[in-house]
């Protein structure tokens, strides 16, 4: 069974490396700003005891006031996994730290995220949009999009 | 003499028959050796996700049998899985192992069609597909029986399953699993000494263990090159630890390799299926859950195993009757990243078997 880690106790971990990245946590979920989300994704995939090999799921959610853009992680070794996500509040260009230098599953998710969602994700090496056309206005998936 | 070459763009697809559907290679070449690869897609995209933003959380499930439309059963088992998990609903015990039954033939009859064009792709025209068919045909005879429908089911429900089956199937399922590893026995024969399939296969498109992780490939793919990863025995959903089955895991990650761990698999299926009709209860098939559901606040992730990968449906709820966010994982989106991994320095004609051995369905990677 895979175990979920307790979101509480990883942030408090995070917060040891570096202080100030966890913007809130819960049981379920860690919430870090988006400067420090490389950062703390490089400290979850190389510490040892967590071990997050595995980026399976990338998305985000809009929630009309913020975008956020959630990761879910397993460690295919200790089988556990994490929920980590990042928020950003600028509707008309939210930026994003790129994953694909850590995990490459990110490349088409992040593309498609992207797409679908509008959010950039700053140091992707191929961030073009992947479901729609070229030249396609808007993205969708936005709450405001009809 | 030397002779100026420089490398020049292909495009295969999106019409073309090794691509499985709409799908497009923009192929960079030199000569005959693929240099680089770029996949195209997006030409089935329907828009799933935005239009589940406004459907109820039963309105889904006919969406979800439009995108692995090879494995329609599996993604009405994968979204009500992460349903239930989302509302808390208990599902009756006899639920619990038709899904599980249907999951399981599902998973048979998608890899015989998977093995079935990969070795169509191999160039043995046809004439495989048909043997493969002829078992798959019974299967879907099996699932019209419990749902009316061959291609998009339908059949599972936010507690359990739409109807209980007919009386006739249990016979027809019980003929089936005794025959069934005859006739894998029969595809062994034919194929796995065929020289032609072992000297096109064996070394090619070979994906190392690490960049398979770091990549996330899932699913057969995964496991052909050496990873121990199942969500069946990883992280059991429904019942499957009631089940004793194995894991067919590959050494080197080639075409072969995936070719066999499919293979495998469904006789693994095969053990699920006996199991599961030995210990079919009786009882309600669908439990009492509200018409029009309101789950609570809140998120879920729920992944299962699909004859393709980890399908996974993430799920936002706003307690109201539709979900306010609904996303989708797409297994073989996500093992495609890999594709430029193992076709770069292979020819063109080993480019499409590779392809073909990742077993795309278009309908999942565009939804």
């Amino acid at each position: 069974m895979t175990t979920a880690l307790n979101g509480e106790q990883v942030a408090r971990r995070i917060n040891k490396v570096s202080p100030g990245a966890v913007v809130a946590s819960d049981k379920a979920a860690v919430v870090v700003t988006s400067e420090s989300l490389f950062k703390v994704a490089e400290f979850l995939k190389n510490t040892p005891a967590l071990d997050f090999d595995y980026l399976t799921d990338l998305t985000a959610v809009d929630y009309t006031d913020y975008f956020e853009v959630v990761y879910h992680l397993i460690s295919l070794k200790h089988n556990h996994s994490l929920v980590l996500k990042t928020r950003c509040h600028d509707r008309d260009k939210p930026v994003v730290p790129s994953m694909t230098g850590i995990w490459r599953s990110a490349d088409f998710q992040e593309r498609e995220t992207y797409d679908l969602m509008g959010i950039v994700f700053d140091g992707h090496p191929n961030l073009k949009r992947l479901l729609l056309w070229e030249g396609f206005v808007g993205h969708p998936l936005r709450r405001d999009y009809l | 003499m030397v002779i100026k070459t420089e490398p020049f763009i292909l495009n295969i697809g999106p019409q073309h028959p090794s691509t499985h559907g709409v799908f497009r290679m923009r192929v960079t070449l030199d000569g005959e050796v693929v240099v680089d690869i770029e996949p195209v897609i997006g030409y089935l995209h329907r828009g799933i996700e935005k239009m589940g933003e406004n459907r109820t959380y039963t309105q889904i499930i006919p969406l979800t049998d439009r995108l692995d439309y090879l494995a329609s059963m599996t993604n009405n088992f994968a979204y009500v899985l992460a349903v239930e998990k989302l509302a808390g609903i208990k599902v009756p015990e006899r639920a619990e192992y038709l899904r599980i039954i249907m999951a399981e033939a599902m998973r048979i009859s998608s890899h015989l069609m998977a093995v079935g064009f990969f070795i169509n792709d191999l160039g043995a025209m046809m004439t495989p597909v048909l043997y493969m068919w002829r078992e798959r045909e019974k299967l879907l005879d099996l699932f019209e029986m419990v749902c009316g429908q061959r291609l998009t089911y339908n059949y599972m429900r936010i507690g359990g399953v739409s109807q209980d089956i007919p009386e006739e199937f249990l016979p027809a399922l019980k003929k089936f699993v005794a025959e069934m590893p005859g006739f894998i026995d029969e595809y062994d024969q034919l194929l796995l000494q065929n020289e032609v399939l072992l000297a096109r296969t064996k070394g090619v498109g070979i994906l190392p263990r690490d960049t398979a992780i770091n990549t996330a490939a899932s699913g057969p793919v995964l496991r052909a090159s050496g990873v121990k990863w199942d969500l069946r025995k990883a992280d059991p959903y429904s019942i499957y630890d009631r089940f004793d089955f194995d894991v067919p895991v590959g050494t080197v990650g080639d075409n072969y390799d995936r070719y066999w761990v499919r293979m495998q698999e469904m006789r693994q299926s095969v053990r699920i299926l006996e199991q599961a009709i030995a210990q079919l209860p009786g009882g309600d098939v669908w439990a009492k859950v509200p018409q029009l559901l309101h789950p609570p606040v809140g998120e879920v992730y729920g992944h299962i195993e699909s004859p393709r990968g980890e399908l996974g449906f993430f799920l936002v709820s706003d307690n109201s009757i539709a979900p306010y966010r609904f996303h989708i994982r797409p297994p073989t989106l996500i093992n495609l990243t890999a594709l430029k991994d193992m076709v770069v320095g292979w020819k063109v004609a080993d480019l499409i078997i590779t392809f073909g051995s990742i077993d795309v369905v278009l309908g999942e990677i565009d939804r």
